[in-house]
This record gives structure tokens, sequence and C-alpha cells, in this order.
């Protein structure tokens, strides 16, 4: 028996099994995890049909509730005898249900966990309806009237078909007024801020003469009359979206009156067939990637944070790569190879090496402290004491996370300039090339494929950064996208929205952890997709470059 | 076919020595083991003297750090000849032919005494631009090393590096030297084709058609059939002797019959050492040194 055992060994077979066992394992945690974050993440967008049932109290009180079942858990019968329960005897485990009540309003919290067998006659009423309002969060419950500027105009279950239209005007004269806000006063409101950095500017310069004062003075009364034409008009579209109330009524039988302007949309999920239920799904997943974020972070969508990631990852793509080829190009092909080269050589590894807070620290202290407040003060003193570039922002965070991914690229592209055949430099140079031509026209397009490989390594780290970027200019909810219709357009000096730092934000700064742990997990899901796509347009194009400038086989 | 445009010299020179005229079959012109029939058409031989010089080495000495890889080399290129230098491996012959572009400079701790003359001029010169030098005196290597780009471009790119950019006189000048490199036929229909799709062959000829559009005054080539097959090797041969016409051939070549058949003069080395330098229908029938006449008959090398 031995020999055979033996031979096994010798024959290499363990090693292959080794093998194929670590890559198998590999695979099933990156696809374990991916399948993780999407079941969590994902289920929540779906509509949840809505459980109405008598909840029995520990002194016997009954009351009705209504909402979504979220999750449900075993826990053990001592436990629960300890906090208070009633267990029968012999039993080891009950199920506790985690409920989204929703009306916080009324109750003071949407979730809340329910002993499973204190709830009795469980039913799923088609008329149930789930409101989803701007504050507040949802409402669960059903319909009682619909008034227009105070009269009633239709009541009970009819009253489903009139909601609905009136929502959709709601909605309507909504995304007007916002329009109006953000794009329009919005703009007004750069402009002014500009006259007002202008005024300031002329009086710090000491040519605050009449006659300049004037035309800023002209300047801005044409803003104001402008901006009182946009409040004036505001001001009627609040007075229509404010003419309908909805008044619904709970399923203890509590009155809440809604204003239309207040609610994102109505459903009845019990009432939904399959189809219906995709398209609502498709609808909801659209409008996490498409809105803002509402109630803290913990509804809407995320698309500001999507827009500062990509933005950002962008700009640093763009600041990293010719740093990088230009530094590899002078240590690999100028340099003199010697000790001071391996040192740089050995350094720029090892800064690859150094914690990601430590450059958010250096970013805070140089970047924004030091040159920040040094531009503020040679170029901006009209907007100080407010600070422009002294605090952090875009510019800094693609800065500080270019630095970070700095020695990636340079490895890379060393590494590549390296592989390119001595024998084509060569050739180069007896046609009458110099050094630098070849450099230009044949050695550095023949290395672009590993550049390029180099900011995928680098946007594949810098995109899932979030430690640095928390010193130097990610903010839980920026007013305004870092890149808009506004004068300058791309706002470098402002603070912006990133996907890694509202996970981080959703899952353990949120004051409402069980509606947004759902999010995070969806959050996640969005962020790896983001890197993924980030990453596969920088390998198409590398794909690209390579096909151009294969190698020769030498 | 060697003699053609050689100096046609009657008068038979008493320090070189004619070849057997035994033509019949069984009693084939051979030197030590050579077929040398091919040095059997002329009646005369081409000397060394007569010739117009493109090239003169004078005591050129180069070491890499400490180690002499030539030790005093001094000879003359003639003009609008074949030279090929042969000898074993490490003898130098290679090192040689790069002092002339200067493509030694590339290498690190390489450290060149004596002169080397292109017309008069010293290359080794401060003033001397070793790119104008470059253009001046082109180099084919023992691969083919073409570009990843296309054929047109790889042809053209010695123009744009000077900055010629009009299309016309680069499409003269792609067609003119893809012609003289005997690979128009083949490439007319694909010269926006990547060069890399060419046969080795082809690959190597599209180098020549390179190196010749910048109309260097002398041509460096550097062992250019080692890495073809047997037809493509017989097609560089061939193409070496039309190029003769227009530009000063040196060649590099570890395969002696190729040294025969090509080369007008024949240098021979060995470890670091020119030992003998002469006419190739002599050296090869009745070489002066002991050394050479044992690498010629095969006893070491």
């Amino acid at each position: 028996m031995r020999t055979p055992i033996k031979k096994w060994f010798k024959d290499g077979d363990p090693w292959i099994w080794i093998n194929a066992g670590a890559v198998a394992i590999s695979m099933i945690m990156v696809f374990g995890l991916l399948a993780l974050i999407a079941s969590r993440g994902l289920v929540h967008f779906w509509a949840h049909d809505v459980m109405q049932a008598e909840l029995e109290g520990r002194n016997g009180s009954r009351m009705m509730i209504a909402g979504e079942l979220v999750e449900k858990e075993d826990v053990a019968a001592e436990q629960l005898r300890d906090a208070g329960h009633t267990v029968p005897e012999g039993v080891e485990f009950m199920q506790r249900d985690l409920m989204k009540l929703g009306n916080r309003d009324v109750y003071g919290g949407d979730f809340k966990w329910i002993m499973d067998a204190s709830l009795t006659n469980k039913t799923y009423p088609e008329n149930i309806i789930v409101l989803e309002r701007r504050e507040w969060g949802n409402f669960y419950g059903f319909i009682d009237t619909i008034k227009e500027s105070g009269e009633v105009v239709a009541s009970g279950d009819d009253a489903w078909n009139e909601l609905n239209v009136r929502i959709e005007r709601a909605l309507a004269i909504y995304s007007e007024i916002h329009d109006i806000e953000k794009i329009d006063i919005g703009g007004i409101n750069s402009r002014m801020e500009r006259l007002r950095l202008k005024e300031r500017r002329l009086e710090l310069n000491e040519q605050n003469t009449p006659e300049n004062l004037l035309s800023i003075k002209e300047e801005r009364a044409a803003l104001d009359a402008e901006y009182k034409g946009m409040q004036s008009q505001l001001t009627q579209l609040y007075g229509q979206i404010g003419r309908d109330t909805l008044v619904a009524k709970t399923v203890e039988g509590a009155t809440v009156e809604v204003d239309f302007s207040k609610i994102v949309r109505a459903y009845q999920p019990n009432a939904m067939g399959l189809t219906e239920k995709l398209g609502f799904y498709g609808e909801k997943i659209y409008e996490f990637i498409s809105e803002d974020p509402r109630e803290a972070n913990t509804e809407g969508g995320i698309f500001p944070a999507i827009y500062g990631t990509v933005l950002m990852v962008i700009l640093m793509s763009i600041i990293v790569t010719p740093f990088g080829v230009v530094a590899a190009v002078y240590l690999r092909e100028y340099a003199h190879q010697g000790a001071l080269t391996r040192t740089i050589r050995i350094a720029v590894n090892n800064l690859a090496g150094v914690p990601s807070i430590v450059y958010g620290v250096f970013g805070l202290g140089f970047f924004i402290y030091f040159l920040g407040s040094g531009i503020d003060q040679a170029f901006f003193p009209e907007a100080l004491p407010s600070p422009t570039f002294g605090t952090g922002g875009l510019l800094w965070a693609s800065i500080t996370l270019a630095i970070l991914t700095l020695p990636v690229v340079i490895v890379a592209t060393e590494e590549g300039l390296a592989r390119i055949p001595r024998s084509i430099r060569e050739g180069s140079l007896a046609l009458g090339a110099t050094k630098a031509e070849t450099l230009w026209r044949v050695v550095l397009p023949m290395a672009s494929p590993a550049m390029m490989t180099g900011v995928i390594l680098a946007i594949a780290r810098a995109a899932g950064e979030v430690a640095p970027l928390m010193l130097v200019g990610v903010v839980k909810l920026a007013p305004s996208l870092p890149l808009d219709g506004n004068y300058p357009y791309l706002h470098l000096d402002q603070k912006f929205m990133h996907l890694g730092f509202h996970i981080y934000d959703v899952g353990f700064q949120s004051p409402n952890v069980e509606a947004a742990r759902p999010l995070v997990y969806a959050t996640s899901l969005l962020l790896v997709i983001v890197i993924a796509l980030l990453n596969l347009t920088a390998v198409s194009i590398r794909n690209r470059l390579r096909e151009k400038y294969k190698a020769l086989e030498m | 076919m060697t003699t053609e445009l050689l100096n046609r010299d009657d008068a038979m020179q008493d320090d070189t020595q004619t070849t057997a005229m035994n033509n019949t079959p069984e009693n084939a012109p051979r030197t030590h083991g050579i077929d040398i029939s091919a040095l059997e058409r002329g009646t005369t031989m081409s000397r060394i003297e007569d010739e117009e010089i493109s090239l003169r080495v004078n005591d050129l000495r180069l070491s890499y750090g400490e180690k002499e890889a030539l030790h005093g080399i001094n000879m003359v290129i003639p003009k609008k000849r074949v030279t090929a230098f042969i000898g074993p491996s490490g003898c130098g012959k290679s090192t040689l032919l790069r002092c002339f572009n200067r493509m030694n400079d590339l290498v690190d701790g390489c450290e060149i005494k004596g002169e080397i003359l292109l017309e008069d001029m010293d290359i080794y010169q401060r003033k001397v631009e070793v790119a104008e030098l470059r253009r001046r005196v082109g180099m084919v290597f023992q691969k083919p090393n073409p570009f990843p780009k296309t054929i047109y471009e790889n042809v053209a790119y010695g123009l744009r590096i000077q900055g010629i950019n009009k299309k016309r006189v680069l499409d003269e000048t792609v067609e003119w030297s893809l012609r003289s490199a005997a690979l128009w036929d083949e490439v007319k229909d694909r010269l926006n084709d990547s060069a890399l799709g060419l046969s080795g062959g082809q690959q190597q000829r599209l180098v020549i058609a390179r190196t010749v559009a910048v109309k260097p005054e002398v041509l460096l080539l550097d062992e250019p059939a080692s890495a073809l097959d047997p037809l493509s090797t017989l097609k560089i041969e061939e193409l070496i002797q039309q190029l003769k016409n227009d530009f000063t051939i040196v060649i590099v070549t570890h395969n002696m019959q190729q040294a025969a058949r090509v080369s007008d003069y024949t240098a021979f080395m060995y470890m670091g050492d020119l030992i003998e330098f002469g006419n190739t229908d002599a050296l090869f029938t009745n070489p002066s040194k002991k050394q050479t006449e044992d690498y010629i008959t095969g006893r070491y090398g």
C-alpha cells in the first residue's frame, strides 16, 4: 500500500489538489461575498406585502398593527424569560420578528421586534396602502378621504385612483419647484456670491470707486429682480402643491393628515401582481441610483455619491498618470542605475505599503493647511475668513489619492519599460533618432499597456479608499454636485460625497439603524459595480493598446 | 559575381594568389573544404590599396570596465564594397561593428580609445552629433526588430525623425526603399498593415528598407541572416549584392560560406585582435596567417 501513496505524492497530485483547492476557496469567498451583499441589498427595493395583525401585549391588551416583516430570528427561551416574557414550558426557542411598522409620527420609531407568538389574526388586506413620504418615513394604513382646499373630494377605497392622479400632479409641481430652487435660484445665488466677492476684492485693492461699485450694484439689482420673479413663481407653485391633503387612517384608526407635497409615492403592495412588483422594483432601483438622498441618507438615492466617486477617481487618474509615468521614465531610462536609484526604488515600493490614513493626515496637514491656506491668501483674499482651498475639497482629495496610488503607477510603468526589447530601442537609435525621440515615438507607446495596468490598479485602490478622504474633503451630504452648470463648472474646492464614505455614514452614523442596514449592502454592491465598471473601461483601453503595440516575440 | 563591380585590374598581383584553375566537377575548386567556385569567375583580384576608403580605424581600443575587448584595431573599410567580419563568438567583430555608429555608447562602462574616421571626420569627437552619425551609418541587427507600427510607418520612421512629413516625399521614399529591399511586390497592397504580421525574412528586409530609407552612407549588418531560413537568407544575400551599388556595406557573419559569397573583403578577428584582413578570395584560398587557416578549415571556432 505504501508505494501507491508514495507514487501519488511523487506525481505531484497533492499539489494539484492543494492549488485547485486554494483557487476554489478564493472563488467561493469572492462570490459568497458578492452574493451576500447582493441578496441583502437588493431585497430592500422589493414591494413586500404588508401584514395586518393583532398584537397581544404582555398585560393582555390588544392592538392592531400593520407592517412589513423584515427579519425573523430564533431566540433562546431562557433569554426571553430573563427579559420578562412568558414562555411556555418545554419550548426552547421562540421566533421573534422584526416588523417595519412605519408611521414614525405616530409610534415614534419605524421598526419593532415582536414575538411571533403574540401576533394573531394575520391578514393581508388588499386595500392597505404604503405612502413613501419625504418626512417621517413610510406610512402604512388606509385611505380615509382626500381633501382639496379643505373640501372632501373623494373618500373610502374609491379614492385610490383619485389619490394617484393627484400624486402625479403634486410630483410634477414638486419637480418644477426643485428645478427652480436648485438650478435657477442656485445659479442666482452663485452669481450673487461672485458679485459679493468681486466687491470685496475691489475693496481690498482699494479700487472701490463709485463707478466700479455702481456696475456691481446694477448687476445685483438685476439679479435681485430675477430672484424676486423666481420667488413669486415659487410662492405660486407652493400654493398649488399645498392644495390637496390626504387624510389617512392607521390600522388602529388614528387619523393622519398628509400633505400631498410630502408624498413621494403611494402603492398597495398586497394588491400588486408579480409584473407590477417587478416594475415597481425597477423604479426603486432607478430611484436609488439617480436621486438625491432623503431622511439623513436612509431613504432616496445615492446619485451624488456615485457622481463624486467617479469624478474623484477620474481626476485622480488624470493627476497620477503623468506624474507616475514621468517618474518611472526618469528612474528607468535616464537615472544612473546605482545605489541611489535602487534606494529610491525601494522607497517607492514601500510607499505603497504606508497606511492610507497617513496619506490623509499628510493631505490635511500639507495640502489643506499649508498649500490651501497659502492659495487662499494669495488668490482668494476676498473670501476670507471663509476658506476656499484652505479646507477639504475635490482637488485635495484627488491629489491625496494620487499620491497614495503613485507607487503603483511608477512600479507598473517601470516594469513595462523594462520589458521593451533592447533591440527595438537600438533599431530606433540606429535610424538617427535621439533618445528622447525613441522614447516618445517607440518606447512609451509600447509601454502604454503597462501604464494602463498601473492606472487600473490605482483606480481599484483609490475608488475603495475611505479613510484619507474623511480628512480631505468627503462629507455626509453635499449641497451641490462638484460639476454643474454654474461658473466655473468644475468646483475643485467643493466638498463632495463618496460611496465608500456613504457606506460608513449610513451604516454606522445613522440615527435609524434598521432602516439604513439594507442601504449599506445596496451601496456596497453599487460601489463594487462602480469600481468594476471603471476597471473594465481601463482594461478595455489597455487591451486595445496591447493589440496595437503587441510586442515582438523576443 | 563579386568581381563585376570590382576594379578590373588586369595585372596579376604578386601578393595575391589565384585559385586553382581546374573546373571539372570531381575536381571542383575547394579550399579547406569550402566550395569557392563562386570565386572562379573573375580572373583578377581587387586590392584594398586601390579602393576609395569610407571608414578608417586607427588603433582602436575598447574596454568594458577592466576588460579590454578590442586591442588596437587598424583597418580601412572600402567605399561601396562589401566587407565581412568573421571570427569565433566573442572575438569582438560585433563590438567593432557597433563602434562604427557608436552603438557601444549605450553600454555602461564602455570605454573607447583610438579613432575612427568617417570620410576623414573622427566620429568619436565631442562635437559629433551621435544621431546625425547614426543617420549616416545605418545598422541592421541580428533579429528583425520592426516597430509595432504599420509597414509604411516603419519605413517612414527615419524620415519622420528628420522632420520630413510631406506625404509625397514619404510615399516616394517608402516605395523606393521597399523596392531597394526587394519587398515592394510582397507588401505594396498592405502598407497599412502591422509590420509584425510579416514573416521573419520579410521583417528583416523591411528593417533593411527602413535603414535604407534615410539614405545612409554606410550600412552595418550584424549577422542579418542568422535568424532566418535558407531561402530568406538567399534573398538577403542577393539584396546585399544590389545594395552594394549605393552603399558601403559591413557585414558580420558566422557563416563563412556567406562571407565568401557576398563580400569583397574579409576581416578575420580573434580574441579582440584583427588577425588578417584582405581580399575575400585571397583570404579564403590562401590565408597568410595560421590562425585564419585554422579557423576557415574548421579547426576551431
